[in-house]
């Protein structure tokens, strides 16, 4: 463990603040909520790699499962209790995680979701021809001069939910005159799962390879599908010499939707937080601002939402290796079931992971009729086509 | 294979049950000073019937039953002292009822008592429960199980304990019993008028049944919050001062602390008066008959109101304050111990005096402090000492300040609160020798198999 995590892990107090939102007002952290064990918790979680450090415990299943089921989501970091380590609680966990990485010892399925970024350069060993399949007939070009390139990731290019999405985003973007191009068959992963899983080695060789194609084309303004592409191309690449101007597709709607028609939509709708850009990267008003500029739109908040928002449960890689799992405890069960309780029928997303974890939530729960999950560029496309 | 880990998954089901080295780690220790033990098992029920089960499978295979709730005593009465099975009861957290107009609330034991404040606020804002000063995960019966105060104690009749209208509760041998109004009509609104038996599972830590639902009390939540402060340079005019302020009937909460930082603090003593009104007029004359009554103090010039600065007031009137848990950072270690004892009010300068005493002695740093509990009726002083986890002779020093501060405690005439082992049997051999048969007396009978969490409350553990 890095030096700077050794000296203050052992600062955690376990007094538990970690597992609740600011509000109380029910378990949010997705591990915890699932598996309810202490070891499952954030504060559970490094005293175990405290005493893992320490030869105290061993390596076993049992220990990986407990380090690869956080989903990253920082709600302990916005809940705890201690001013000087808070800000490093998720660190430490994926410092831990780098160290199984370095010493051989992770899940099966953390191995494998490696091996497919690695040889295939996406998570769904898709070749790569295909990548831009995700566009056809939308009349979207690939990247030359024009002002923002658009990075649409693996679950945007290859995930059913995803593509969808990206092509709301896309037909959008064309539609309110943003000048955009895509890298097709040319896009590879971002990296920011390969990172938090704790491969460091191969996120740096993603990230270059990126930055170095990112400057070939002379890319300055980027705009990201996923909060967790905007989180790795704005936070991490500048460290590895790749600076762009980033931002999610909410921003970018937000500054031109103003000057844009709009039919009214009479829709109660609720919005779901994704964690990369509400909590890691302090955005919660520019998609709450574009679903207020659709006539008509009701936006109902969840007793959750901000900085206390429910995780969907598929950060930290856990979309790709599904090691937290899933049963009606399931964070994105449970959070399906809050956006019911609104009085919504529409449960929005800005994110394709959650996405898919809502969607897959609302089958599982079997509450189709009563909410649909869409994404924020797809309603206000319904709005503009009005 | 483990043919007890078979019945346990049989009855909460495979994903509840573990014997896993990492479980037991976690579940061996808690964030105090005491000495790690493991159990065998961790446990976690989702129903009162599995926790019977769990309670007959227990009996019949002599194994130690230690019930946990949030876990944060820091004394150790959840670590489980001879194995067995440790019941981490927070998967039975459901709020089953609320009666506004008899003001209780029925919920499961592991009920967070910040979630269930959270539900209030939403579903009944003119109600609220008294929070510790504890995490907000702290558990409803985990804080009665310990006699726990909170911030409505002064106000609002004491103990939570003393705020508990009715149980359900798991007996030792597997019974399931109801206790208190619930036990003959469909409220849960008091213990009386029948005889109390409640009062052999509160205080016991554990070590006469499981409670699984608690019937707790709630009280009108105010519009309006605010605060006093008073210091004082003489901490013998404390108890007056604390006298003066509670026969004015006008506060909600009444605490006291002494800390030697920041420097600013160094030497005073500051009590914290918290009102509530339902509007500023009520607000004002709240305040001013405060003021009236400490008057012959100002006017003097032997203590004074402090302004308050707008942050630090909502800092201190903040429940639960999570600065309070932010102290086990004073060491940048991770960790603090204390003493609460329950002592007569009039002890308070004695307290005071003694944690100084201790602190110098052992060479640590402290923060000393406390809540009036009832309307004057007894206060509940802390002796907090932090500690660096990482450094096992400051622990062992903290160790020390702890059985100083029991001794000290005792002696001045009060009772160490939620003790742990050690201290337990400081008490022990205080105590009235026919009390401690007749509490025996009562844990043989109802306990005939000793499984519930053994080791505490015993002279010879």
């Amino acid at each position: 463990m890095k030096k700077e995590y050794a000296d203050i892990i052992h600062r955690c107090f376990r007094c538990g603040w970690c597992k609740l939102p600011l509000n109380f007002k029910d378990f949010n952290c997705p591990s915890y909520l699932k598996y309810r064990f202490e070891s499952f918790s954030s504060g559970g979680r490094l005293w175990l790699i405290r005493a893992w450090m320490n030869g105290e415990i061993q390596t076993s299943e049992r220990f990986a499962k407990i380090i690869f089921s956080c989903v990253t989501c920082k709600n302990c970091v916005q809940a705890c209790a201690m001013p000087k380590i808070r800000e490093y609680l998720v660190d430490m966990v994926i410092n831990a995680r780098e160290d199984m990485v370095e010493n051989g010892v992770i899940p099966p399925e953390v191995r494998d979701y490696f091996k497919a970024v690695s040889i295939s350069g996406n998570a769904y060993k898709m070749p790569q021809e295909q990548r831009g399949a995700w566009a056809n007939g939308l009349d979207v070009g690939r990247y030359t001069a024009q002002e923002y390139l658009f990075y649409v990731g693996d679950v945007g290019s290859y995930d059913e939910e995803g593509v969808k999405m990206a092509r709301s985003v896309a037909g959008l973007l064309k539609k309110v005159g943003i000048s955009f191009g895509i890298l097709a068959s040319d896009e590879i992963t971002d990296g920011n799962e390969v990172k938090t899983l704790g491969e460091v080695g191969l996120f740096e060789q993603i990230a270059s390879q990126n930055i170095e194609k990112f400057k070939k084309l002379d890319v300055k303004k980027i705009i990201t599908l996923s909060p967790h592409a905007y989180n790795s191309i704005k936070n991490e690449y500048p460290k590895l010499g790749g600076n762009f101007e980033v931002y999610h597709y909410t921003q970018v709607l937000n500054k031109v939707l103003n000057d844009i028609p709009m039919g009214k939509l009479n829709v109660k709708v609720t919005y779901h937080d994704p964690c990369y850009l509400g909590r890691w990267n302090n955005e919660y008003w520019a998609p709450r601002s574009v679903l207020n500029s659709v006539p008509g739109l009701e936006l109902i908040e969840m007793d959750r939402n901000m900085q206390n928002a429910l995780c969907c449960g598929g950060g930290g890689g856990n979309f790709f290796t599904d090691i937290l799992g899933t049963g009606p405890d399931s964070s994105a069960r449970v959070r399906v079931n809050e956006a019911i309780d609104t009085g919504a029928s529409v449960l929005a997303v800005a994110c394709p992971i959650c996405y898919r974890m809502l969607s897959d939530a609302v089958k599982a729960e079997g509450v189709e009729e009563k909410i649909q999950v869409r994404d924020i560029a797809d309603i206000v496309s319904e709005a503009v086509n009005k | 294979m483990d043919r007890i880990f078979e019945r346990l998954a049989d009855i909460v089901g495979r994903d509840y049950v573990s014997n896993a080295a990492e479980e037991r780690f976690i579940y061996s220790r808690d964030g105090g000073v005491q000495m790690p033990h493991e159990p065998d098992y961790v446990v976690l029920p989702n129903t009162t019937e599995e926790v019977q089960k769990i309670i007959l499978l227990a009996n019949e295979e002599k194994i130690p039953v230690v019930p946990m709730g949030g876990g944060l005593v820091l004394s150790g009465l959840s670590i489980p002292l001879k194995g067995g099975i440790v019941l981490d009861m927070k998967r039975m957290n459901r709020i089953i009822e609320v009666n506004e107009k008899s003001h209780y609330a029925v919920v499961e034991a592991g009920t967070a008592l910040g979630m269930l404040s959270a539900y209030l606020n939403k579903h009944h804002p003119s109600l609220k429960n008294s929070l510790p000063d504890a995490p907000p995960v702290a558990t409803v019966a985990g804080n009665i199980m310990i006699h726990g105060s909170g911030h409505l104690s002064q106000s609002e009749g004491g103990f939570h304990s003393e705020m508990v209208t009715g149980l359900e509760v798991v007996l030792p041998t597997g019974k399931i019993v109801k206790l208190g109004s619930c036990s003959t009509v469909p409220y849960w609104f008091s213990r009386a008028p029948l005889p109390d038996l409640a009062g052999l599972f509160l205080g016991w830590n554990g070590t006469t049944g499981i409670i699984t639902k608690v019937g707790i009390k709630l009280f009108p939540r105010p519009l309006l919050n605010d605060g006093l402060m008073f210091m004082t340079e003489d901490v013998d005019t404390v108890p007056d001062i604390m006298f003066r302020i509670v026969n004015t009937e006008m506060c909600e909460d009444l605490t006291f602390f002494i800390t030697p930082k920041p420097a600013m603090f160094e030497g005073f003593q500051m009590t914290i008066i918290s009102i509530t009104a339902n509007s500023e007029k009520e607000m004002r004359l709240k305040k001013e008959i405060i003021r009236d009554a400490l008057r012959g103090y100002y006017e003097s010039k032997e203590a004074g109101f402090v302004p308050v600065p707008k942050e630090m007031k909502a800092f201190l009137l903040e429940a639960p304050q999570k600065n309070l848990s932010a102290f086990a950072d004073v060491r940048k270690g991770g960790g603090f111990e204390y003493v609460g004892a329950i002592i007569p009010v009039e002890k308070i300068p004695d307290a005071y005096r003694a944690g100084l005493d201790i602190a110098a002695k052992n060479g640590i740093t402290y923060s000393l402090g406390g809540r009036m509990i009832g309307r004057g009726h007894s206060f509940m002083f802390y002796f907090a000492y932090p500690f660096n986890r990482a450094d096992k002779e400051d622990m062992d020093r903290v160790r020390q300040a702890l059985d100083d501060t029991n001794h000290a405690a005792l002696k001045m005439g009060g009772i160490p609160w939620k003790a742990e082992v050690s201290g337990q049997q400081l008490i022990l051999k205080q105590m009235e020798p026919s009390t401690y048969e007749f509490m025996q007396d009562i844990r043989k009978l109802l306990d005939p198999n000793g499984i519930m969490n053994p080791g505490n409350w015993e002279v010879n553990p």
